[in-house]
């Protein structure tokens, strides 16, 4: 089972606030979903490589010809907060 | 005459090229069903109708025009639908989800580009489990999709808008997605024929990434012959997917003599299993015993890692969209909770706007990839992984094709698993092995339940073998007529 701060950890992790009562559910239920998965231990997978991809491992390369890209407004057109052909936001930093 | 609204797309298309109908009437037909269903099912996440008809009319002017009507669009004037993960220039994306509430995108995907240059019509964007995280589209942020056979029932899912907007006749056609099942378990659930294609042969540019080893796109059609229609028009390399291969995109023709001498076919036991309704189980044995009647013959096959399916999948699928979600910053596009710092806003932003099934899925990929946890979890399900294409390499040296249920049930009722995500998960368990091995895949109705309800059966082929997917399923339609039934709904 896993406890409150491994939740709030993985929440951190992945930059989600949660409320109280997600934790509780969260903590339930990704619980239940990892015993389940405990079952791939019976998998003998000794010698057995990874598959990351079902493709065949290549290089896709193309010529290296400028293109007309999508513009500056366009790009810009659906952000929430913009200022002087910019994303703005709060400070990134503190000093 | 057939009411319009009920042709499927093949006939659209002939009837459009010699000239019986205009692409008004079909467009303005369709609209009006939506109109009609659109408030008892909910497929629609975003119509324009007005722009519809504009461009079916400009459609039939250049028709009218033409001295050489073989230049034209193949498709031209040709209403559809496509599932609101795919970019269409101009229309709001919102994936289904508050984070994305508002969004605008300024391309085209791939296939939507390919399908506009044939000259298809878009008429709106279907509804979806948002970020195509769901098996019934109840996780939709803008309210559930309801099935055409039976509104308390769930459409299933993620592709539940598209499939119930074919299944009721809203559209001839719709593109979905499937990164797990999402195209063919809907489709099964909706009585309509969805086609999954081999991973690398579609693009998956404009497609909001979920699972990027996965994700594939694919269609909603009445019929296989519908979606051996628009294959051609998906298919293909393109530059801007580098998972897509450059392979030669076969011109498929159906015979019109359905005869499968000479077809093996697989039957894999490890999808005839307890769990299964034994309705379903039925329908499939059947609709297999027809493919023997036109000529095929079926064998009894193993896929022996197929109780794997579900782990491997839920580690790999959130792992994979644990890294893809977390563009979604509230910077650059979607709306923003402001906050103090930037960092409140991520956390503010990320975890009100995400709903409940996505941040389950980015917390199970973050656990499933963090330190100490990588071998256990994340590195196993790909080694795992690899015995799945393994058990499919094996019996494809034996078969030609396999076929199985879609779905170890039908379409289940609204609600009826939202408490419980791991019930959810375990209905995708037959859909998922199709993606974890990158095979095509095709499901089509074979039959109902007591309760008039859709029972499906899928064909699995090996890679970019999708024309024998086409061949078999036009057979069995050409011989049956599940597929021409049309729900019970009165506008």
């Amino acid at each position: 089972m896993l406890s409150r701060e491994e939740v709030l950890h993985i929440a951190y992790l992945a930059r989600l606030e949660l409320t109280e009562e997600e934790i509780e559910e969260y903590r339930k239920q990704l619980s239940a979903i990892l015993d389940y998965f405990e079952r791939l231990k019976e998998v003998d997978t000794e010698g057995i490589p990874p598959t990351a991809s079902v493709l065949p491992p290549r290089t896709v390369l193309r010529e290296d010809e400028p293109q007309q890209g999508l513009s500056r407004e366009e790009l810009l057109a659906n952000a929430p907060d913009v200022e002087d052909g910019q994303f703005r936001v709060p400070p990134v930093l503190d000093w | 005459m057939k009411p319009l609204w009920q042709w499927n797309l093949t006939d659209i298309v002939q009837a459009l090229h010699r000239g019986e109908v205009s692409s008004e009437e079909v467009t303005r037909a369709f609209l009006e069903r939506i109109q009609a269903l659109e408030p008892r099912i909910h497929a629609f996440l975003h119509l324009e109708p007005e722009a519809a008809l504009h461009q079916a009319r400009e459609a039939d002017r250049r028709r009218a025009k033409t001295q050489d009507p073989d230049t034209l669009p193949p498709l031209l004037g040709v209403p559809m639908a496509v599932k609101d993960v795919l970019t269409v220039r101009g229309m709001p994306c919102t994936c289904g989800s508050r984070i994305l509430e508002g969004f605008v995108p300024p391309y085209n995907a791939t296939t939507v580009q390919r399908l506009l240059d044939a000259g298809v019509i878009i008429l709106g964007k279907t509804n979806t489990d948002e970020f195509a995280m769901g098996s019934s589209t109840e996780n939709s942020a803008y309210g559930p999709t309801r099935n055409p056979w039976d509104l308390s029932r769930v459409p299933g899912g993620s592709s539940g808008g598209s499939a119930a907007a074919v299944a009721a006749r809203m559209v001839p056609a719709a593109l979905g997605t499937d990164t797990g099942g999402s195209v063919r378990q809907p489709a099964a659930f909706c009585g309509v024929t969805g086609f999954k294609p081999t991973y690398g042969r579609v693009s998956r540019y404009g497609l909001v990434a979920y699972g990027s080893s996965l994700d594939t796109v694919g269609t909603l059609t009445q019929t296989v012959a519908d979606a051996a229609l628009l294959f051609p028009y998906l298919a293909g390399f393109d530059p801007r997917d580098a998972t897509t291969m450059d392979v030669p995109v076969p011109e498929v023709v159906l015979s019109q003599e359905p005869d499968l001498r000479g077809l093996r076919v697989g039957v894999p036991r490890e999808y005839f299993v307890e769990g299964v309704h034994p309705q379903v189980e039925a329908a499939v044995h059947a609709a297999i015993r027809h493919l023997e009647s036109l000529g095929a013959e079926v064998q009894e096959i193993s896929l022996p890692h197929t109780p794997y399916a579900v782990p491997v999948y839920y580690i790999i699928a959130p792992s994979e969209a644990s890294a893809n979600l977390a563009r979604y910053d509230g910077i650059r596009y979607g709306p923003r909770i402001q906050g103090e710092t930037m960092w409140d806003i991520f956390f503010k932003t990320r975890g009100r706007l995400f709903g409940p099934e996505v941040k389950r899925r980015i917390m199970l990929g973050t656990y499933a990839l963090s330190a100490g946890y990588y071998d256990a979890y994340y590195a196993k399900a790909q080694k795992v992984r690899t015995l799945f294409r393994r058990d499919f390499e094996r019996a494809f040296r034996e078969v030609d094709l396999i076929a199985a249920p879609v779905a170890p049930s039908t379409a289940f009722p609204l609600g009826s698993k939202t408490q419980d995500p791991l019930a959810m998960y375990l209905e995708d368990i037959f859909t998922l092995p199709a993606n974890l091995a990158g095979i095509p895949g095709l499901a089509f109705p074979v039959g109902f339940d007591q309760d008039g309800l859709p029972i499906g059966m899928q064909l699995m082929a090996p890679p970019f073998q999708e024309s024998r997917l086409f061949a078999v399923g036009h057979a069995y339609q050409s011989t049956t007529d599940w597929h021409t039934r049309v729900p019970p709904l009165h506008p």
